[in-house]
């Protein structure tokens, strides 16, 4: 599986509202040298400074699936953008998806569930989501595209940090985590970030859903990329983020992550997962899991985004690592309670 | 059949040691015949001349990928991501016929008996008559696909939730055949009694045009990205099952609450579908590269290709239906002549 799809082109969705830095961002993975060529597709031409001939402009429509299933939506334009472009393969190592500001990330992402033609050429690689800084905190309130955008992210590049006091940036980083603790998460003026940080992530490859834990809990891992922070500032907001996280935890938008240290019994719990996305997938943006089935010795892998589900056997676990069951939900006014109780059925006792 | 494995079913008849193999230097998205010249349009840029004695000849016809292809047998045309649509005949010479003002792919090209031809960019269509006059039409969404009827200048323009009909030199407004979601290819029936589109999900939907009453022809496991009508417009015959499906059109209600005839099962998905132009016979291709030649009546195949590639993505009759050429999406690409 890995050898097929890394020859599928990564397609990595930017998005991010209004003003928070798209552009620049986009700007910057086009010009810096990275010897890499990009296809880029824009909801706006023009607003590009970079001359590629492999700039498409898109149209961002939204067509529901004929399948009944109201959040099952797609981006048309995409799927003939996507056969246009497969044309030309070869021409182009990578694509990206710039979304409008006021842009639901779903439909992208769910054109690359459901269109086979898409499927068999491209994999979806991450959700970036540029945040401004400055009024992020705002927008989470009266825009609901923004608190999307931000829950659906694999990155979030925290924008125009210059523009704001440390207690203003801990804030909004609250803010976020208190929506998605589970993206990673880059603080930038100007949009600078290492590309590696934001490109060939693999945020939907089944085989790199290896860590779920809340990102901020992992503080050994973006050192090297935090050019702007110094270390101690650094642990010293995380104390702050993680704090905050309870004060700042969205009134609608939530995360919530299952565990379980006792094996899950795969004909409860599959069913039960099936049937949640199916009733429950409108308010489910993203989930994720990694399982310990009962007499499987191999760890199982899943993720979703709405009522789509993607599932396989990964690995054999290890031995001595913890066969221990973790799953994750980001959504709106999820039902907490009934989620745990039915999780909690699923296990063996 | 479960398994096609021409080395034990002795029983099928084998054309391929009579196949001529081109290297033609393209991969061919589309072939079609001009005269006794197999045309071969590339992915991107060029367009590769065969004659039938062999002879390969090259001719840039695009800046960059080739979208959208269709011919009359005169001439071809075609649209690319350079905003051009161009025109090739069968001496090689190129025309552009129009370039895009905004530069945007040309996604749908259609012709015209008469020598009108249609072509869309985005939501926008456009007509230009035999006389060289313009006119345009926006659709609501995005254009899926493009087609002329058979009679007079009526354009069907599909998009998402249905097709309009569009009569270019008429001031009449559009007629409006709605039917939920995205519609791509479309085509009319030969008799212009029926439309039908091959739709995002995999299933076809039409519409008898004398009352608009809808046919869903579904049941695809895959996109149906090739249609070809029978001689006579008595079928039509689709890609997108691991069998030819053809729906049967010679009565007045169509395919209504009738079967399909299901020929040619392979363990491969049929990727492109070529009728013969006189002949109750025609010409299949698959997602494993074999092409086959089916009797409609009774299904007998006759094999030209054997499978072992990447998929046929180009398959195409001359006009009297004595050469047959086809093309694969890793370039390879023969010719065999009746």
């Amino acid at each position: 599986m890995s050898e097929l799809s890394s020859q599928k082109i990564p397609v990595t969705v930017l998005t991010g509202y209004l003003g928070a830095g798209k552009t620049t961002l986009l700007n910057r993975i086009l010009s810096e040298n990275h010897g890499k060529k990009y296809a880029v597709i824009v909801n706006e031409f023009g607003e590009i400074g970079i001359d590629n001939d492999l700039i498409i402009g898109a149209d961002e429509e939204v067509f529901e699936m004929n399948n009944g299933c109201v959040c099952c939506t797609v981006r048309g334009d995409l799927v003939r953008i996507m056969d246009g472009l497969m044309k030309r393969k070869g021409k182009f190592d990578a694509i990206i998806v710039e979304t409008t500001g006021l842009a639901d990330p779903a439909p992208v992402a769910q054109t690359f569930f459901v269109d086979e033609d898409v499927q068999k050429n491209a994999r979806l690689d991450a959700v970036v989501t540029v945040a401004d800084a400055k009024w992020l905190s705002d927008r989470l309130k009266d825009a609901p595209e923004a608190k999307n955008q931000i829950a659906f992210a694999d990155v979030i590049v925290l924008n125009k940090t210059d523009l704001v006091s440390k207690p203003e940036l801990a804030e909004v980083e609250a803010r976020i985590r208190g929506i998605n603790p589970y993206a990673k998460l880059h603080r930038t003026e100007r949009c600078k970030v290492a590309l590696a940080d934001v490109l060939e992530r693999g945020a939907f490859d089944l085989d790199r859903i290896l860590e779920i834990e809340p990102e901020f809990l992992d503080a050994g891992d973006d050192h090297d990329h935090d050019h702007h922070h110094g270390h101690d500032h650094h642990h010293h907001d995380h104390g702050h983020s993680h704090g905050g996280l309870k004060h700042y935890h969205d009134e609608d938008m939530q995360s919530l992550s299952l565990r379980s240290d006792k094996p899950l019994d795969p004909t409860l719990f599959m069913p039960w997962l099936q049937n949640l996305v199916a009733t429950e997938g409108q308010k489910i943006l993203r989930s994720k899991g990694i399982l310990a089935f009962t007499d499987d010795d191999d760890r199982y892998v899943f993720q979703g985004v709405h009522m789509m589900l993607e599932g396989d056997h990964q690995r054999k676990w290890k031995e001595g690592e913890p066969r221990e069951s973790r799953v994750v939900f980001i959504g709106r006014e999820l039902p907490e309670k009934a989620i745990r109780e039915g999780f909690e059925a699923c296990i063996v006792a | 059949m479960t398994q096609f494995d021409p080395g034990e079913r002795l029983s099928i008849a084998s054309l391929t040691d009579r196949v001529r193999r081109l290297a033609i230097g393209v991969t061919a998205t589309a072939v079609h015949f001009l005269g006794d010249t197999a045309v071969f349009v590339g992915t991107e840029e060029n367009a590769a001349l065969v004659s039938q004695a062999g002879e390969i000849s090259t001719v840039a016809i695009h800046g960059g990928g080739i979208l959208c292809t269709t011919s009359d047998g005169k001439r071809i045309v075609t649209g690319g991501d350079d905003g051009k649509v161009v025109t090739l005949n069968a001496k090689g010479e190129v025309t552009v016929l129009a370039t895009d003002a905004k530069r945007r792919w040309i996604d749908n090209v259609a012709l015209h008996p008469d020598g009108a031809f249609a072509w869309s960019a985005a939501k926008t269509a456009f007509v230009r008559s035999g006389k060289g006059e313009e006119k345009t039409f926006d659709a609501p969404s995005t254009v899926g696909g493009l087609a002329f009827a058979p009679k007079g200048l009526r354009v069907a323009i599909a998009h998402y939730n249905g097709v309009t009909l569009w009569f270019p030199n008429m001031a009449a407004k559009p007629e409006f055949l709605e039917w939920a979601g995205s519609h791509l290819a479309v085509t009319f029936s030969p008799d212009n009694k029926f439309l039908v589109t091959a739709m995002h999900e995999p299933a076809l939907h039409g519409w008898r045009l004398a009352d608009n009453r809808h046919m869903r022809m579904s049941g695809y496991p895959g996109r149906v990205r090739s249609m070809s009508w029978s001689t006579g417009g008595k079928g039509l015959a689709t890609s997108g099952a691991d069998t030819v499906i053809i729906w049967p059109f010679t009565s007045k209600d169509g395919p209504m609450g009738k079967e399909p005839a299901m020929l040619a099962p392979l363990q491969a998905r049929v990727s492109m579908v070529a009728c013969h132009p006189k002949q109750d016979i025609m010409a299949a291709g698959y997602s494993d590269g074999t092409v086959l030649i089916i009797r409609l009546e009774d299904g007998a195949e006759i094999l030209v290709r054997r499978n072992g590639s990447e998929a046929v993505s180009a398959l195409a009759w001359n006009a009297k239906g004595t050469l047959l050429a086809f093309g694969t999406e890793d370039g390879d690409a023969g010719m065999l002549e009746f």
